[in-house]
């Protein structure tokens, strides 16, 4: 067995009111993907902050390469080769490609940038991870996918021994997740030690070794990659969860939504659809099939060219959002910190944004009322939180979206869109999710659900629509759906054109 | 959660929400040991209506600034009012309740343009106010010939002293902080002004009218800037086009003393009040202490620096 590169022992941390570690041991060793596995809020992001030098523990210790270090900095964690990849990335899209790879660092002569020293270096970083980008080319120009590997090169070319990856899967395509694998791979061989988190248990196989599962801010269980995914959930939520998509169908009424050649020159085209009362419809397709952009266009949030959308049978006005909102729609956007939540603001806030101004009577609003509305939906939603007074920003992923889809269920929206509304959050959350789905159903409320996680779109949804290249290119009933049926009209048109 | 760990949440939360309320308090505390004629009625009714005119200003600039914006005509718009009113009072001989609308019509309408260039013209902030500060300023210029007007008595008179000894200006800057605290807490305008400061695009997606909000913002602070305006030419006796230069920045500097954040969405009026009178204080101090006004403007900078240290590193422990 080769010697551990890293050990941790008993870290704890406490932040006012919370325990957000409680004992967390946890080592690694070089070439291995060792994955970190938890529900949001068990302490996955405390941890790997410690080992960034974000935050500092207030018990226990880091060891690396056995000698004890204090890793109190950014700079501290990079000298002992420690680098993290975030979900959001350090990136400067406005620089470019080779400007990014080497931020804050750049080859000199002189003190004037070498330019043509720093693009040979960006090209030997980038054939590292194997990822072919022109370093010339500005970042915002790469696609998310590209632009994680060049995160990646960038850590490399940090000298990193120890790469800590938080949930890079989440925002990339089946095809793209290959790709990163394969890198990540290559790196094992090369000796790099990967801590890996994320919430697709079925990946843990695939790529990890061993995997350490943490609960309430304690290390639980090591055990290793192979364990079956119901242990895994077991461990991890501490209990087993008797069926992941727990659906249960309702009576369908009349049409709540339809969308009639709805077209946004370039983006979509002629998209037609409707859901009915009682019904969960799930849009399924691959990221950027123009699927966020259509139910945007329906909420009113974006503009759309021709065509026609109608709630309960009314029309209703382009670009409204307000009217769509009068009509009874809601939206949970994708991005739920940059689109559904005032960060800075307490849980009661964000609850009754949607309906303070039906609470508001001549310009003053009736905070009372508003705060016991919040304080009833919370209670409703099983909002984990010490108050409604919290700051949002301070809850666990899960939480945020249950505020998210609390402020609609306040609004007592007739047709819920919901874009991506488990992405990020773990699996106990996301069964409350659901079974919040199912009882909007069951009160004769129709959900529209954009998901990228195929076993959810198959679990939850009565009639799967497939977007491909801004069009809609099929739609499936809940008994044709199966995976390959959906991923074949989710690719077909980009084959034909390719 | 224990107790133990309740109470020091508590406390802590206390005192991070009152930070510029305790350096208030130390900052009389260390005035009154310092000088005899500090802690007297007189000096703190000057001191008031020292601080009258900055505050009324700043009132008008939290709303701004909770949104994340920022209002750089506050000052030239006071002085335009100002002016405005000793024209239409003077050589029009309007009435001085109607002449005073008209003022504030003006300073309102200014607000308006702001919002206007900022929501449908896309403008930053800092620009179209700034521009707007060009504007106002050289209109003032304009119709006062460059001089001075007088005000008629009857306008001067909101200078004086109620029962000769409570000044009006300090009046009205209390009146204008209570509307403030009003409209920030219980309005729908005030609560909308946190969620766009917060994050405009969730608030725009909750349905609340950005636009619309954000015209209402700007209004006010053009609005609480021609009070403003008003009270600083009553206290005069005179409108001058010149009046109010650079006190946009005091204005700015209360309302970040007071606990505000430039990147919006917090901010409070009990805070900026505390903010106004932080430098009031400061300035009256240090004229007691006889420090020169050269001195006065190093420690004003210093303070204002500290102020926002401070909280920056409260808000990091909390961390």
């Amino acid at each position: 067995m080769t010697e551990e590169i890293l050990r941790v022992r008993g870290l704890r941390k406490r932040f006012p009111g919370v325990v957000a570690l409680d004992g967390v041991d946890f080592d690694l060793r070089p070439g291995e993907v060792h994955v970190l596995l938890g529900e949001n809020g068990a302490g996955k992001s405390t941890l790997i902050k410690m080992l960034s030098g974000a935050y500092h523990p207030d018990e226990g210790q880091i060891f690396v390469d056995g000698r004890e270090a204090a890793i109190r900095t950014a700079e501290d964690a990079q000298r002992h080769g420690v680098a993290t990849i975030y979900q959001e990335f350090n990136l400067v899209p406005q620089l470019t490609v080779a400007e990014n790879l080497m931020l804050g660092r750049p080859p000199r002569r002189f003190g004037i940038v070498d330019k043509k020293a720093m693009y040979r270096h960006a090209r030997e970083l980038l054939d590292r991870v194997g990822v072919d980008a022109d370093p010339r080319a500005p970042l915002e120009s790469l696609g998310i996918a590209r632009m994680q590997m060049v995160e990646i090169a960038k850590a490399l070319g940090l000298r990193a021994r120890v790469l800590i990856m938080d949930e890079p899967t989440a925002v990339l395509t089946t095809s793209e997740v290959e790709r990163l694998f394969a890198i990540v791979r290559q790196l094992k061989r090369q000796g790099v030690a990967i801590v890996f988190i994320t919430h697709h248990l079925e990946e843990i196989a695939q790529i990890g070794d061993r995997v350490t599962v943490l609960r309430d801010g304690a290390s639980v269980a090591e055990v290793p990659a192979d364990t079956p995914e119901d242990e895994l959930v077991r461990l991890m939520v501490g209990r087993s969860i008797e069926q992941q998509y727990p659906r249960e169908r309702s009576t369908q009424g009349a049409p709540l939504l339809e969308v009639r050649n709805l077209t946004r020159e370039g983006v979509f085209e002629d998209v037609s659809f409707e859901v009915r009362a009682g019904e969960v419809v799930g849009l399924a397709g691959l990221v950027g099939a123009g699927r966020t952009e259509v139910v945007r266009a329906i909420f009113g949030a974006d503009p759309y060219d021709s065509g026609e959308v109608l709630v309960d049978g009314r029309p209703l006005p382009r670009g409204k959002v307000t009217a769509a909102m009068e009509a009874g729609l809601g939206l949970v956007p994708e991005d739920r910190k940059g689109q559904g939540l005032v960060l800075g603001a307490s849980i009661r806030e964000n609850l009754g944004l949607v309906t303070m101004r039906r609470a508001t009577k001549a310009g003053f609003v009736d905070r009372a009322g508003q705060a016991k509305a919040a304080a009833r939906v919370a209670e409703q939603l099983g909002v984990r939180m010490s108050g409604l007074g919290q700051e949002v920003r301070t809850l666990s992923g899960g939480n945020q979206q249950k505020v998210v889809i609390g402020k609609w269920l306040l609004a007592d929206a007739k047709v819920l869109i919901l874009d991506e509304p488990t992405r990020g959050i773990d699996v106990g959350a996301k069964v409350e999710i659901y079974q919040l789905i199912n009882s909007l159903t069951a009160g004769g409320h129709a959900v529209l659900m954009i998901s990228s996680d195929l076993p959810e779109v198959l679990g939850m949804s009565d009639r799967v629509l497939v977007m491909a290249r801004g069009r809609l290119t099929g739609e499936l009933s809940a008994a044709e759906a199966t995976q390959d049926s959906v991923m074949a009209l989710a690719v077909g048109e980009l084959e034909e054109t390719a | 959660m224990t107790t133990g760990t309740l109470r020091l949440r508590k406390g802590s939360a206390v005192l991070s929400e009152n930070g510029s309320l305790l350096g208030l308090v130390v900052l009389v505390v260390a005035l009154t040991l310092l000088s005899g004629d500090f802690l007297t009625v007189t000096n703190l009714l000057n001191v008031g209506v020292q601080a009258a005119v900055t505050a009324i200003l700043a009132f008008g600039q939290t709303y701004v600034i909770i949104t994340s914006g920022i209002d750089l005509s506050v000052g030239a718009v006071a002085a335009l009012s100002a002016v405005v009113l000793a024209w239409t009072a003077t050589s029009h001989g309007m009435a001085w309740p109607l002449a005073t609308g008209f003022a504030l019509i003006v300073g309102i309408a200014c607000g308006l343009v702001n919002g206007v260039l900022i929501t449908y013209g896309k403008l930053p902030p800092f620009i179209a106010t700034l521009a707007m500060q060009g504007v106002a300023r050289g209109l003032g210029l304009v119709i006062s010939q460059g001089s001075p007007i007088a005000l008629p008595d009857s306008v001067s008179h909101l200078g004086d002293t109620i029962g000769s000894y409570l000044p009006v200006p300090v009046i009205v800057m209390l009146v204008m902080g209570v509307i403030t605290a009003v409209v920030l807490n219980r309005t729908y305008s005030g609560r909308a002004m946190y969620a766009i400061g917060g994050n405009e695009e969730a608030a725009r997606l909750s349905g609340i009218k950005v636009t619309r909000q954000k015209l209402i913002t700007y209004a006010l602070a053009g609005g609480f800037a021609a009070v403003a305006g008003i009270v600083l030419a009553s206290r005069l006796a005179s409108a001058q086009p010149q009046a109010a230069a650079g006190y946009e920045l005091d204005a700015i500097a209360a309302v970040v003393i007071g606990g505000a954040s430039l990147s919006g969405g917090k901010g409070k009026a009990l805070g900026t009040f505390v903010g106004a009178l932080i430098l009031a204080v400061l300035r009256n101090g240090l004229n007691l202490l006889s420090v020169s006004a050269f001195w006065q403007q190093v420690v004003i900078g210093v303070v204002i620096a500290l102020a926002v240290l401070l909280d920056t590193l409260r808000r990091r422990q909390a961390r």
